[in-house]
């Protein structure tokens, strides 16, 4: 048990007020205190004229980045700027399932650090991400799927990610409310990752605010960035709606409006912008304690901690930024689910929302460095960069502060756009999470 | 649910009866173009958030292959037109000027 006025774990370099711990002792003197003695978790920066590294979008990866930038590389004169609030957009929309079961190496290798980190990641913190380990199962329902799934497996074990291909039995087994026996799409056997899981997506962007406010970062919500200046093919800094902030090391990490961000910069992305919808039902007793997709039919499911059924399905089919998404996707979404799912026949839906996924050509993300000197972007996660938060900011703080990639970040660069050299994980994401 | 007209048939068509073709006027790059060409033929995207050209097929109806003038913010329709062009045609343009004063087409 860990002393309360012991620091978060870390490199601390902070210049912040000195952070106030969260524990069990804090809990209790709190509580004797009607809990009026807890600080804010970070600090509502003010913009300052200049910084080292400016990151445009307080999602979960803008403050992944920022975080590791001071945690592995001792920069800390950053600024997060967010038009919006933190964890406003996607981070805040999803359905937060997290997995690392790709079939590309450089996938695994991106994804599997990201899943470990989340293991860790509320102790790292300090700040309790709710990463719940139940397992994620992915139907196979074809006999192609069934192929795939086998192949996909095999790599997973050549690349240290446990997953195995399991038979119709055992998916009954740990999941009792699939029927596996439909008239249409029998399920023949699914992919198991045991330790892929869910976790809180709030609590993760909160986690990472709170830890980079400790250092001294700046997040300054309610400040759009509206121009990128730059001079002899450098960038010099941004305007923004809160006024003009110079650097010399700027990151657009801004999931669905990165090909705003880019024309402002002078450059174009190979990026569609699309909505993609979830849904919740009303809460019901436990009765699922795996996340399941069924990549055939178009639909995902997990339980939350109160109960609901948590339900997402594909993006629509022409570029949007209205965050809203089209009805008939949500019904084709549910129809999918409840021949798969028969118990949610009756359930009531209580929410549905939408976000804006920023999809790449080949489906995978891009790390990388741009046309314009110290502009680096981070973007195309698409439908599925929840799992990817903590190793996408691990690997793009090193690209920010090396200036080039490193072994995490090397493939996902934009060139391999111009040489053919695609990440064909389609299948793994362009439709489910 | 977005509904937009066949320049064809007329009929005016549910998004479930059509299918999204992505941008408009997008210009091939031929044999001989340079890698950077062919990369943003294949790849690079205006994807605005605004104003935005784009095909559809009326797949579920006539069959044919249109282009419509959308807000992607919005989802405001300024107008559909046939596919045998190469480039917008003015009424659709006055129709986007008058909606959408000081609009430019990105370049
Ligand atoms: C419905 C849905 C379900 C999903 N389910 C899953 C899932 O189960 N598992 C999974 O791994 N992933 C899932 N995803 C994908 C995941 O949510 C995203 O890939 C991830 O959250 C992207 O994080 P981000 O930090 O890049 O983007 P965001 O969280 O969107 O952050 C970008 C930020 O940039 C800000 N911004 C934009 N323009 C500007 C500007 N001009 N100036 C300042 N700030 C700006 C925005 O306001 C926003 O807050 C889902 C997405 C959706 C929409
Ligand atoms: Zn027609």
């Amino acid at each position: 048990m860990q002393g309360a006025r012991q620091r978060p774990p870390g490199r601390r370099i902070g210049k912040g007020p000195g952070l106030q711990r969260y524990s069990v002792f804090a809990l209790a003197r709190q509580a004797r205190r009607h809990h009026l003695g807890w600080q804010r978790a970070w600090r509502d920066a003010q913009p300052k004229r200049a910084y080292d590294v400016v990151i445009v979008g307080a999602g979960g990866h803008g403050l992944a980045t920022a975080y590791y930038l001071g945690k592995n590389h001792g920069i800390t004169n950053v600024a997060i700027l967010e038009k919006g609030w933190l964890g406003g957009g996607n981070t805040g929309r999803n359905t937060t399932i997290i997995r690392s079961n790709y079939l590309q190496d450089a996938s695994a290798a991106l994804y599997e650090k990201s899943r470990s980190l989340y293991e860790t990641l509320s102790q790292e913190l300090n700040y309790n991400v709710m990463y719940s380990p139940r397992g994620v199962m992915m139907l196979a329902q074809t006999e192609g799927e069934v192929r795939g799934y086998r192949r996909t497996a095999h790599a997973n074990s050549l690349q240290g990610v446990a997953t195995e291909f399991i038979g119709p039995e055992r998916v009954k087994q740990l999941c009792p409310i699939i029927e596996t026996k439909g008239p249409r799409y029998p399920v023949l056997g699914a992919l198991w990752q045991p330790r892929g899981g869910t976790a809180r997506h709030d609590a993760v962007a909160w986690g990472y605010a709170r830890a980079c406010s400790d250092m001294g970062m700046d997040i300054i919500q309610r400040c759009e960035v509206t121009g990128i200046s730059s001079e002899n093919g450098h960038v010099t800094g941004v305007e923004t709606t809160r006024g003009s902030i110079a650097t010399r090391k700027l990151a657009l990490v801004t999931a669905g409006h990165s090909s705003v961000l880019a024309e402002m910069a002078g450059f174009r992305l190979p990026i569609e912008s699309l909505p993609l919808q979830a849904l919740v039902s009303e809460p019901i007793k436990p009765c699922m304690d795996v996340v399941v997709m069924a990549n055939t039919v178009h639909g995902y499911m997990s339980q939350s901690d109160k109960g609901e059924m948590v339900i997402g399905g594909g993006t629509d089919g022409y570029n949007a930024y209205t965050q809203r998404g089209s009805f008939h996707h949500i019904e084709e979404t549910v129809r999918a689910l409840v021949e798969t799912f028969p118990i949610i026949s009756r359930l009531k839906m209580l929410r549905q929302w939408g976000g804006i996924v920023d999809m790449t050509g080949d489906r995978s993300p891009i790390l990388s460095t741009t046309p314009v000197g110290g502009i680096f972007v981070n973007c195309g996660w698409g439908t599925g960069g929840f799992k990817a938060i903590p190793g996408s900011g691990w690997a793009m703080a090193d690209l920010l502060a090396r200036g080039a990639p490193g072994p995490i970040a090397g493939p996902f660069g934009l060139e391999r756009f111009r040489e053919g050299r695609m990440i064909d994980e389609s299948v793994a994401a362009g439709v489910a999470h | 649910m977005l509904i937009l007209t066949c320049p064809y048939c007329g009929v005016a068509a549910d998004e479930t009866e059509l299918s999204p073709g992505g941008e408009a006027h997008l210009h091939r790059a031929g044999p001989g173009s340079e890698d950077a060409s062919v990369e943003a033929y294949l790849y690079h995207r205006s994807n605005p958030k605004g104003v935005h050209f784009e095909r559809w097929r009326h797949a579920y109806g006539c069959g044919k292959w249109f282009h419509s003038a959308r807000d992607t913010a919005t989802n405001d329709v300024f107008g559909t037109y046939p596919a045998q062009v190469t480039e917008t045609p003015q009424n659709i343009l006055e129709a986007i000027a008058q909606r959408r004063p000081g609009w430019e087409r990105p370049q």
